[in-house]
């Protein structure tokens, strides 16, 4: 897309990186910062993972047998919570802070300080809320980690949420502030720190859809923030928000939630969008197709995600007029989200495609991402949500979009980028053994959940009814195997952080173009001190 | 004072955002556990006895304050030996419109739920739409209406009226909206005096607003019954005036700040990023008192 002369001062490259713990602890370096956010993810997404399959065992077989229910409900709320905001959206913060300065020739971000304040702040919060769930499960479920559903509905949190529910409260604050921070670093980035040049539509479309992903977190994780702040005091301080004695609504609550919730979505899913539009057009040898439309089709799925809310409250007992509003404004949705699978596919029409790793992984993105999409249309239409909604479909539907779709997609960009940020190419066997397993496992395990959703069986249970059984069975094998395919990755990352492989070359892709490929492999400390010029 | 540099400042590394969360931590652990052992629901008391919480509390605030010190002191630092250049003011510069921008969208939230409850809550409540049973069901007595002084299950309160005390914050806020931008118009022409002298004006009005907002609560809890505990009608009024006023105190604390370095000079004509973020921020804080004027007090 942009023809590029690089000049790098390579005298300076390699002197003063900061040596020890103090590298990591006190770092101001984009890279440095990226590699903690992605470990830090990676880490996360093993204790996430650790707890859904606590779940699958207990699900495995009907009736009660690993946990009691109320340490069920524990796990399925920390999983959420653990998955969404510490296992997808730091990985996508990592993958920002890496590329997206090398991408449009910067020397770093553009506020470095605040950038390892963000990250910092991670796990703290996340030592509050694991550590909430290590007193429960060594205290014999007293006192109890949360346990309202990822979602924490008034009265669930409020009226009935365990004492954890505070130290909950004020963890998602500062996850909160740390998520406001780094959105502010990319946005300014974006806008301020571009290469002579590089002028917005020239831009990546990873740079794209990062800008208006960081547009979407500063707009509503404040009112996240406002949310379990509302919470905080109808639990302490005696007011009504959501107290109906009081003049107040719950249903209040999950019209506050979802207005973040499903902004929260896109955030999780339109990085995704950039790196497989980074990925495809590289193997597939050929431009991106239609990058203009990519760009407004992301504007227009940012801008509509912000009335498409109530979607996820059809049987709260709505008015009709406000129904079919949500409904129509839903489906409106699919369209730009069609529009980029429509160029995907174009781009690689009639390509010289070659499949390695990372194309793989985008391509089964590409396929089981539009499958999570078209359970979503389903579930936009009202009258039959109503039959859907809270049951096994919905959880199939957003594993459809958030596994095989945003983990995915971070897999693809791993494999993708692995050489520029380690300087060995990522092992192949393990990598195939890691992507053939994953594919069919993610799939056995998701895919059945359609079915015993549609059958009625209800989410968030600890039991079910009989006939349920054998899909569970044969789900929770999915999951186990899922899971222990992805300590192949465990391998991978690390064989690659031990220097262990083939040496990469700067442009390890045939096809790939951009800045980050101009600089060597490793990219060294410091790159785009000066900046280079972009014909 | 130091050439500007023509290099992005890109800083070799910093303790004080690791010490930021750090104090982070300890404030919310602390909060959360002085919040948790100190109220009690249904009684407008806080109990601060044999709770650990308020001292990790204590300390994380000290902490944090400690922390923003050296921070602030390495950047003001940087900033007087010229190590900033006019593209990294850019990058202040933008970076302080995005905040505020989050902030907007805060008080967004808070607003929202107001005009949640007062439009549909209430009404359904009381039978509106298709609610007739749930009027008839749950709380029958129960008549809707704005600012709602009974509450479904009976709770009553009085309405802070428009006219009084708010129409004079009100004035104050406008005014102090205009005399700092007398002072920063100073600040660009290079007129110190004038400078001085409306800045601390500024600082002054925001300081009255403030009392008088203490004031205001006072009267409300002791002569109006309107308390937090007050209904939805309460809650939101606390809200919204509460939140305001925690923004008006850092927006005064930051005009102080600016104030002390005006007269140690750190502003220039051309350098004065602080400066201006907290104009920005002042000015936020008056729009959003307008509209709550309107909203909460007056309609
Ligand atoms: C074509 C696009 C999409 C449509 C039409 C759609 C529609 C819906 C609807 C109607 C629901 C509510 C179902 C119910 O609770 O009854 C839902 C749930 C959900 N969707 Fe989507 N969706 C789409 C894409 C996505 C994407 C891209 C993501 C994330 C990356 C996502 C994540 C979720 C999640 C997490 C939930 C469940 C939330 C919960 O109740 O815990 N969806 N979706
Ligand atoms: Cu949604």
């Amino acid at each position: 897309m942009t023809a590029v002369a690089a000049h790098h001062d390579h005298h300076d490259d390699h002197h003063h990186a900061p040596h020890g713990l103090k590298r990591w602890l006190f770092s101001t370096n984009h890279k440095d910062i990226g590699t903690l956010y992605l470990w830090f993810s990676f880490a996360m997404f093993m204790v996430g993972g650790f707890m859904a399959l606590v779940i699958r065992a207990e699900l495995m077989y009907p009736g009660m047998q690993v946990v009691d229910p109320e340490f069920f409900n524990q796990m399925t709320t920390v999983h959420g919570l653990i998955m969404v905001f510490g296992a997808v959206m730091p990985a996508t913060v990592g993958l920002a802070n890496w590329m997206i300065p090398l991408m449009i020739g910067a020397p770093d971000m553009a506020l470095p300080r605040m950038n390892n304040w963000s990250f910092w702040i991670l796990p703290f919060a996340f030592t509050i809320l694991i550590g909430a769930v290590l007193m429960s499960a060594f205290g014999d479920g007293n006192p109890s980690a949360p346990n309202f559903g990822w979602t924490f509905y008034a009265p669930l949190s409020t009226k009935y949420g365990p004492a954890s529910t505070d130290l909950f409260i004020l963890s998602v604050h500062m996850m909160g502030i740390s998520s406001i921070m780094g959105a502010i670093n990319v946005i300014v980035t974006v806008l301020n720190m571009r290469a002579p040049g590089m002028t917005m539509m020239k831009m990546p479309l990873f740079v794209w859809t990062w800008l208006i992903t960081a547009f979407l977190l500063v707009a509503v994780m404040p009112v996240l923030a406002g949310a379990v702040t509302m919470m905080l005091t109808d639990r302490h301080f005696g007011t009504s928000f959501f107290d109906a004695a009081g003049g107040g609504d719950p249903v209040l609550f999950q019209h506050i939630f979802w207005f973040f919730g499903h902004p929260e979505v896109y955030i999780m899913i339109l990085p995704s969008f950039g790196i497989v539009s980074a990925i495809i057009p590289t193997f597939a040898r050929k431009h991106l197709f239609g990058y203009a439309s990519m760009v407004y089709a992301t504007a227009s799925i940012a801008l509509l995600s912000f009335v498409v809310w109530a979607h996820h409250m059809f049987t709260v007992g709505m008015p009709l007029a406000g129904t079919l509003f949500f409904m129509y404004m839903t489906m409106l949705i699919s369209v730009p989200t069609g529009v980029k699978v429509f160029n995907w596919v174009a781009t690689m029409w009639r390509g010289s495609l070659t499949f390695e790793l990372p194309m793989k992984w985008a391509l089964a993105f590409v396929v089981l991402f539009t499958c999570g999409g078209l359970s979503g249309l389903m579930l936009a239409l009202t009258p039959v949500d109503f039959q859907y909604h809270d049951t096994y479909f919905v959880v199939a539907h957003f594993h459809y979009v958030l596994v095989s779709g945003a983990i995915f997609s971070i897999f693809a960009a791993a494999y993708y980028w692995l050489p520029k940020w380690s300087g060995v190419m990522p092992n192949t066997f393990l990598g195939e053994l890691h992507f053939w397993n994953s594919l069919l496992s993610v799939n056995l395990l998701f895919f059945p959940m359609h079915f015993v959703g549609l059958a009625g069986m209800p989410r968030r249970y600890a039991d079910y009814a009989l006939q349920f059984a054998d899909y569970n069975w044969w789900i929770s094998v999915g999951a186990f195997w899922f899971g222990i395919s992805q300590l192949l990755f465990v391998a991978v990352c690390v064989l690659c952080a031990m220097k262990k492989g083939k040496k990469a070359e700067a442009a390890p892709w045939e096809g790939a173009e951009g800045l980050e490929w101009t600089v060597p492999s490793p990219a060294p400390f410091h790159t785009f001190d000066t900046p280079p010029v972009i014909k | 004072m130091a050439e500007n540099s023509s290099k992005y400042y890109v800083p070799e590394s910093s303790p004080w955002p690791l010490f930021g969360s750090i104090g982070l931590f300890l404030i919310a652990i602390g909060a959360a556990n002085f919040i948790q052992q100190s109220t009690q629901f249904g009684q407008n008391t806080l109990r601060a006895d044999g709770t650990w919480g308020q001292y990790v509390l204590m300390a994380g605030v000290l902490w944090m304050i400690a922390t923003m010190f050296f921070w602030w002191r390495d950047t003001i630092k940087e900033s007087l030996t010229g190590l900033h250049n006019e593209q990294l003011s850019g990058s202040y510069r933008q970076g302080m419109i995005w905040f505020i921008f989050s902030e907007v969208m805060f008080f967004g939230a808070l607003f929202g739920a107001l005009f949640y409850a007062r439009w549909l809550i209430i009404p359904w409540l009381g039978g509106a739409g298709n609610n007739a049973m749930t009027h008839e069901l749950l709380w029958p007595g129960f008549q809707a209406m704005w600012p709602l002084t009974t509450t479904p299950d009976g709770r009553t309160t009085q309405v802070m009226g428009a006219w009084g005390l708010p129409a004079i914050n009100t004035a104050i806020l406008i005014v102090s909206s205009i005399t700092l931008t007398i002072a920063h118009h100073a600040l660009i022409v290079g007129e110190r005096g004038r400078l001085i002298l409306f800045q601390g004006i500024t600082i002054l009005l925001g300081l009255f607003f403030l009392s008088l907002q203490v004031y205001e609560y006072y009267h409300a809890y002791h002569e109006l019954g309107l308390t937090l505990e007050a209904g939805i009608y309460g809650s939101l009024f606390f809200f919204l005036t509460g939140f305001h006023g925690i923004h008006v105190t850092m927006g005064t604390l930051m005009l102080i700040v600016c104030f002390f370095r005006i007269l140690k000079g750190h502003f220039t004509k051309e350098n004065h990023f602080v400066y201006e973020a907290s104009a920005w921020y002042w000015h936020f804080v008056d729009v959003v008192w307008l509209f709550l004027f309107v909203v909460v007090y007056w309609l």
